[in-house]
């Protein structure tokens, strides 16, 4: 829609109460990161200190779950750029009977509550006797990742256009050849930005990992077991704003990769 | 060595045959990129999911504690007991509670991002939805700890501006009510609604961007005032859209347990009940019963969102 007309005030002071409602929260973390008082969530501040900082570097249990989180988003986002981008380039243009349900298949992971996933995967388990470990995390993750990658890939597949496929074999390349020199460089970005986003979701996964992770602790289920048993709060809020920062800044990323186009990364989680 | 011209070049090696065998057989290669995909989904996903199912069917041993592994119905009739029908319940009536705040929070936003925010304010707007989409879950989630907390941010706006009084008396409302914002429903209630606003407004927001103009334009030819405009052309045509956002709230409240865990009453939801009976518990079959009523619930829903049309705005 465009508008020639000035939009009521009432609904100016809607839309920026709504988006300060999204916002302001998260920089409260910012600020009890730098409270003196650690056994309450007293507000203002009695005083500032940066010492929770050092704190949270030198607190041994911290680093562990901080590993582990990144090996788990690491891995499940190279299943995920592998598997979502074969789903994408096979459904982009083709057109072959059950694509609606593979493509429902590819979706649903996502589109049930996570903790259907976590208690689907937690039964499959039990039933084979799987012991937890790390790649029982990563084989759930790298499940509801595949969504990310697969949709960013799709959608430039589709822009892509079928000519300079063509031209490509008309010059003689075949078809390996066409997808390193050809295919690739122009998928670059848009698998950037998904397997970034993959990654953000990955390592900020909690519901279906309490499931998948048996007595293993990655930095959100660290962070979840501060949250219910609190022992210096703003040791949590330093961790939290480190959770945050390692999720902000890719999703940030993918968002200059791909925008400008119909297929601004983010659109859909 | 060759007696006539070819128009096709002699194959160079094997990448040469295999990319004449997918030219040839173009389904040959479809079958090649989505079997390793579809094998994972299908065996890791939807394996996953059957598992889910058949242990639902599976009982508890009541006196033992193991689990028996034979077809019953036992386990589902359990969940009619009102100790735990009265979990779904709440769980459901909290959703519709979140969708329908969503909805009315969402809306203004969703429609100035729509119709008057541009060039560079479109991109504030479209990252302004979006970062809170992404960002983390759980650090969302502990902000309102530290917001709803009784010496937290909160109490502290209240007490300055005098308004004790009234924060109290919602608090001792039956129900709703607790000890401080962050042990009642109302807490509950506006965390959940907070971490999934923005899964409200993008579709939200979609839908409104394909409202046509000239659509607008008739009806305020024909003589609707603005708010006749809304409520006959804008509205209807954004119902798609708010359809499809509450599919996202509906399920993801549905199926969380941490959110009410960390900010609300002892009073359990599904997600928590699924939590606790497959941990402490160890009764594996009645958490699977309890995880496919979300299922359920989301197929119907879903059902209906379809016959409304809801699936063109995702």
């Amino acid at each position: 829609m465009h508008s020639d007309a000035r939009p009521p005030l009432t609904l100016t002071l809607a839309a920026i109460g709504a988006l300060l409602f999204l916002h302001l929260p998260i920089l409260l973390i910012f600020l009890y990161a730098f409270t003196t008082e650690e056994r309450t969530y007293q507000f203002p501040p009695p005083g500032l200190t940066t010492e929770w900082f050092a704190v949270a570097w030198n607190r041994a249990d911290i680093w562990p779950p901080l590993y582990l989180s990144l090996r788990v988003a690491a891995v499940s986002t190279a299943l995920a750029l592998i598997l979502g981008t074969l789903c994408a380039a096979a459904m982009a243009k083709a057109r072959f009977f059950g694509r609606d349900q593979i493509s429902l298949l590819i979706i649903l992971p996502i589109a049930l509550p996570g903790i259907i996933t976590g208690m689907s995967l937690r039964s499959a388990y039990a039933i084979m006797d799987i012991p937890f470990s790390t790649f029982t995390i990563i084989l759930g993750h790298a499940t509801f990742c595949i969504v990310i990658v697969f949709n960013n890939a799709v959608a430039r597949f589709r822009r892509l256009s079928g000519s300079i496929v063509e031209a490509s074999m008309d010059l003689g390349a075949n078809g390996f050849q066409t997808f390193r020199h050809v295919l690739l460089p122009n998928l670059g970005s848009a698998l950037l930005a998904g397997g970034m986003l993959a990654f953000a979701l990955s390592f900020d996964e909690v519901i279906v990992t309490t499931f998948t992770a048996g007595q293993q602790s990655t930095l959100p289920i660290w962070m979840l077991n501060e949250l219910v048993r609190p022992r210096q709060r703003p040791v949590t809020n330093v961790v939290a704003i480190v959770v945050f920062v390692t999720t902000f800044i890719p999703i940030l990323l993918a968002y200059y990769l791909t925008r400008g186009g119909s297929e601004t990364a983010g659109g859909g989680k | 060595m060759m007696t006539t011209n070819r128009a096709i070049l002699p194959e160079r090696g094997l990448g040469d045959r295999l990319s004449a065998l997918f030219w040839r057989k173009p389904n040959l290669l479809l079958v090649l990129l989505l079997a390793p995909p579809v094998l994972w989904l299908g065996v890791v996903y939807l394996g996953s999911l059957v598992a889910l199912l058949i242990q639902s069917f599976y009982s508890i041993d009541e006196f033992s504690g193991v689990i028996v592994p034979e077809f019953t119905l036992a386990t589902y009739a359990e969940l009619l007991r009102p100790s735990n029908f009265d979990i779904i319940v709440r769980t459901v009536t909290m959703a519709a509670a979140v969708t329908l705040g969503a909805a009315v929070i969402g809306f203004p936003l969703a429609y100035f991002a729509a119709r008057y925010a541009r060039g560079k304010w479109k991109a504030v707007f479209y990252l302004g939805i979006m970062l809170p989409l992404w960002s983390s879950y759980l650090v969302k989630v502990y902000a309102w700890k530290l917001i709803l907390a009784k010496e937290g941010i909160i109490g502290w706006a209240v007490e300055g501006l005098g308004g004790s009084a009234v924060l109290n008396s919602v608090l001792a409302l039956p129900v709703i009510g607790g000890t401080s914002l962050s042990t009642s429903y109302i807490g509950t209630w506006l965390v959940f609604l907070y971490v999934w606003l923005p899964y409200m407004i993008l579709p939200m927001q979609a839908s409104l961007e394909r409202v046509p103009v000239s659509m607008l334009e008739a009806s305020s030819d024909l003589g609707a005032t603005r708010w006749q405009t809304f409520r006959t052309v804008v509205f209807p045509l954004a119902m798609p859209g708010i359809i499809a956002g509450s599919i996202f709230t509906f399920s993801l409240t549905l199926g969380d347990y941490i959110i009410p865990q960390i900010i609300g009453s002892s009073r359990r939801f599904i997600g928590q009940a699924v939590y606790q009976l497959q941990g402490t518990a160890g009764n594996v079959p009645l958490a699977a019963a309890f995880a496919v009523v979300p299922i359920v619930i989301m197929v119907v829903y879903l059902t209906i969102a379809r016959r409304k049309g809801a699936f063109d705005a995702l």
